[in-house]
């Protein structure tokens, strides 16, 4: 079982939801994300979602965009999000660690040599944003065979044949995006997203988790009430933006003790 | 022989090609795809594209012999296909009216477009116009600063431009800031992409609205010289100019393609828009995968060309694979060849080309040298240079 699906296991005996905040990695400097990554799990995270800086974040709304060209602005590649992640299981070895982001830096790298290090850098599940499923199926082999869960995302306007040939593919969880548009548009609405995921639910049994449109604590519980893990991406990197070095840290637990607590009160 | 049969069902073009995009444009181009496979072939869409063309772009675009410059490169014989006689002033019109036509077909009020140079901006806003649909274009604030009267013939045609600051803040920022807004607003919006590049359908089907340059060209080769070129000569940036006029051609094998990028301050300086003659690596970009001007750790790097037209990290995949089967044959030009070529051609044939097709021209005078006088080049015009003069005068220390 892998560190992914047994956190869900655990977490569904205690009847909890998992939360699972997205950082990118690099951002605002490179010397804070393995702080951040063990500050946000002290607060109440997870799982935790790193983003790969790209040059060209095309699913991605201004907010994480701009985290991507603070990280480049330190040059920080792939090689250098694997280094924070083996720097990170120096301490935690039982959280998951999800990297998001785009397929060229891991074209840049080698699809195997990439799963290879990935593995070796502790990384657990890989979500990469403009692979669709018809399109990467060696990817997804080579993931799978060192038991890396591959993520998917699902979109509001996925069909249902689709749905099926996705989940098939799909390890871990799968990754409901709750609104058309990108990362950190307008809130999602709560009915649509409860219909849509019976919908999803009656295709697999992977836990669903929902992101993309998560922007407060409240909606965090509603979600919460729904779905196996909320994901919450530019409301955590608008934090990080707004923050001082000093007080980087302390506001990102904050926000995570706070969004923790609306899950939990469900 | 065997016949040329690309891309395959799912946009493959050989390796290139595909769509590589987030789940959520997915059904967007879905829908796209089923419904351009209904109109591709069918008469009554062919016929109105085909009127459009006639009586609102002023198709065909004349086949010209350049006779004095030829003389005086004393080669081959120099021939331009006229696509800056069109509408507009440039072949990016042809793909706009075939787009916004499948607009209205699906019943779509809003297109949106990215826009470089500003070409396919214009011819996008000026199509949005005649159809009644609203428009919308992306421009990296860069380019916005250096195509003012673009900008501003836009927004007299209506269109709202919206300049981008994310990036380099060049074509490649604007097409991403597009594809945000096409996710975000698919059911009322057509996304009219200006290159043969994107996910599938798109560089399939801006190809095939651009192959009317070529299918003209061949029958008014035939008329002019009784035979087709030795060689067929087109600039390369996204590449649906050349893909427009290559396609009809890929099959003659006697023809000989050449597709001219941009070697902006050269290829060795790393300064340039060159991916295919550079040899780039490989990847994944804007929904397809090609060469790719990137660092090693797979981040795009920023472009130059003195032409914004042609100032792209990437290449249409079917360039990709023509180069690999060795059917075309990539070249690129510096700025400072370019510059040449655009002098000379205003000064030996009255024709203000555009930087773009410069770059074709340079290459063409080149090659013509090398050749005797009973060789034919034939060299697409793809647009013409009014749009340049600000940028041309600037070079020149001029101030207008």
């Amino acid at each position: 079982m892998s560190r992914i699906q047994s956190t869900f296991a655990a977490l569904a005996q205690q009847k909890k939801k998992a939360l699972i905040p997205y950082i990118t990695a690099g951002d605002p400097h490179p010397k804070h994300t393995v702080n951040l990554m063990h500050a946000l799990v002290n607060s109440g995270a997870n799982m935790l979602e790193l983003g790969v800086p790209f040059s060209d974040p095309m699913a991605d709304g201004p907010v994480i965009q701009r985290a991507s060209e603070r990280a480049l602005a330190h040059h920080v590649g792939l090689v250098d999000v694997l280094q924070m992640v083996r720097t990170f299981r120096e301490k935690d070895t039982k959280t998951p660690v999800i990297l998001m982001g785009y397929a060229n830096p891991v074209e840049a790298m080698g699809i195997e040599n990439f799963a290879d290090q990935a593995k070796a850098a502790g990384v657990d599940g890989v979500l990469t944003v403009d692979y669709p499923p018809e399109e990467c199926g060696d990817f997804v082999s080579l993931l799978k065979s060192r038991e890396l869960d591959p993520i998917f995302l699902l979109s509001p306007t996925t069909e249902a044949s689709r749905i099926n040939t996705i989940v098939r593919q799909a390890s871990g969880f799968v990754y409901y995006v709750s609104l058309k548009g990108v990362t950190g548009s307008q809130n999602l609405d709560i009915a649509q997203v409860t219909e849509r995921l019976q919908s999803i639910r009656s295709k697999t049994s992977l836990p669903i988790g929902v992101g993309f449109g998560v922007r407060d604590a409240e909606t965090a519980r509603q979600v919460a009430e729904i779905a196996d893990a909320i994901v919450v991406g530019s409301r955590m990197v608008q934090e990080v933006e707004n923050s001082t070095e000093q007080a980087l840290l302390g506001n990102l637990a904050a926000l995570t003790s706070e969004l923790r607590a609306a899950i939990d009160s469900n | 022989m065997q016949v040329y049969d690309m891309p395959d069902e799912r946009g493959h073009f050989g390796p290139y090609g595909g769509v590589f995009v987030a789940e959520t444009l997915i059904e967007a181009l879905e829908e796209l795809r089923v419904m351009y496979e209904r109109y591709r072939h069918d008469p009554e869409f062919l016929a109105e594209f085909a009127y459009d063309l006639k009586h609102f772009v002023g198709r065909p675009s004349p086949v010209y012999y350049a006779q004095r410059l030829s003389e005086k490169i004393g080669g081959a014989r120099i021939y331009f296909k006229r696509e800056d006689l069109n509408h507009t002033g440039a072949h990016k019109v042809n793909n706009t009216v075939g787009q916004a036509l499948l607009a209205k077909r699906m019943g779509k009020p809003r297109v949106i477009a990215e826009t470089g140079a500003g070409q396919h901006g214009v011819a996008t806003a000026t199509i949005a116009a005649r159809l009644g649909l609203e428009c919308v274009v992306y421009m990296g604030s860069e380019d916005v600063k250096r195509q003012a009267p673009n900008v501003y013939r836009m927004k007299l045609l209506g269109a709202t431009v919206v300049p981008v600051e994310s990036g380099s803040k060049t074509l490649k920022d604007a097409l991403n800031e597009a594809m945000r807004d096409w996710v975000t607003n698919v059911a009322d919006t057509f996304y009219i992409i200006g290159t043969v590049a994107g996910p599938h359908p798109y560089p399939m089907m801006v190809r095939d609205f651009q192959s009317v340059i070529g299918i003209e060209a061949k029958q008014q080769m035939q008329e002019m010289i009784g035979r087709q070129p030795d060689a067929v000569v087109a600039c390369v940036g996204g590449g649906s100019n050349a893909m427009g006029i290559f396609y009809p051609y890929i099959d003659e094998e006697n023809v000989k393609l050449i597709g001219v990028e941009a070697a902006g301050y050269g290829l060795e300086t790393g300064k340039h828009a060159a991916p295919l003659t550079a040899n780039s690596p490989v990847g994944v970009l804007h929904g397809n995968r090609t060469y790719l001007m990137q660092d090693k750790n797979g981040q795009i790097v920023e472009t130059h060309s003195v032409s914004a037209g042609l100032d792209y990290p990437g290449v249409g995949p079917e360039h990709a694979w023509l180069k690999d089967i060795h059917r075309a044959e990539y070249v690129a030009v510096t700025d400072d060849e370019a510059m040449n070529a655009f002098h000379t051609m205003c000064r030996t044939e009255g024709i203000i080309p555009a930087l773009e097709s410069s770059h074709a021209i340079a290459y063409a005078m080149k090659l013509a040298a090398t050749m005797s006088p009973e060789k034919v080049l034939l060299v697409n015009l793809s647009g013409r240079g009014d749009k340049d003069i600000n940028t041309v005068a600037r070079l020149s220390g001029i101030e207008l």
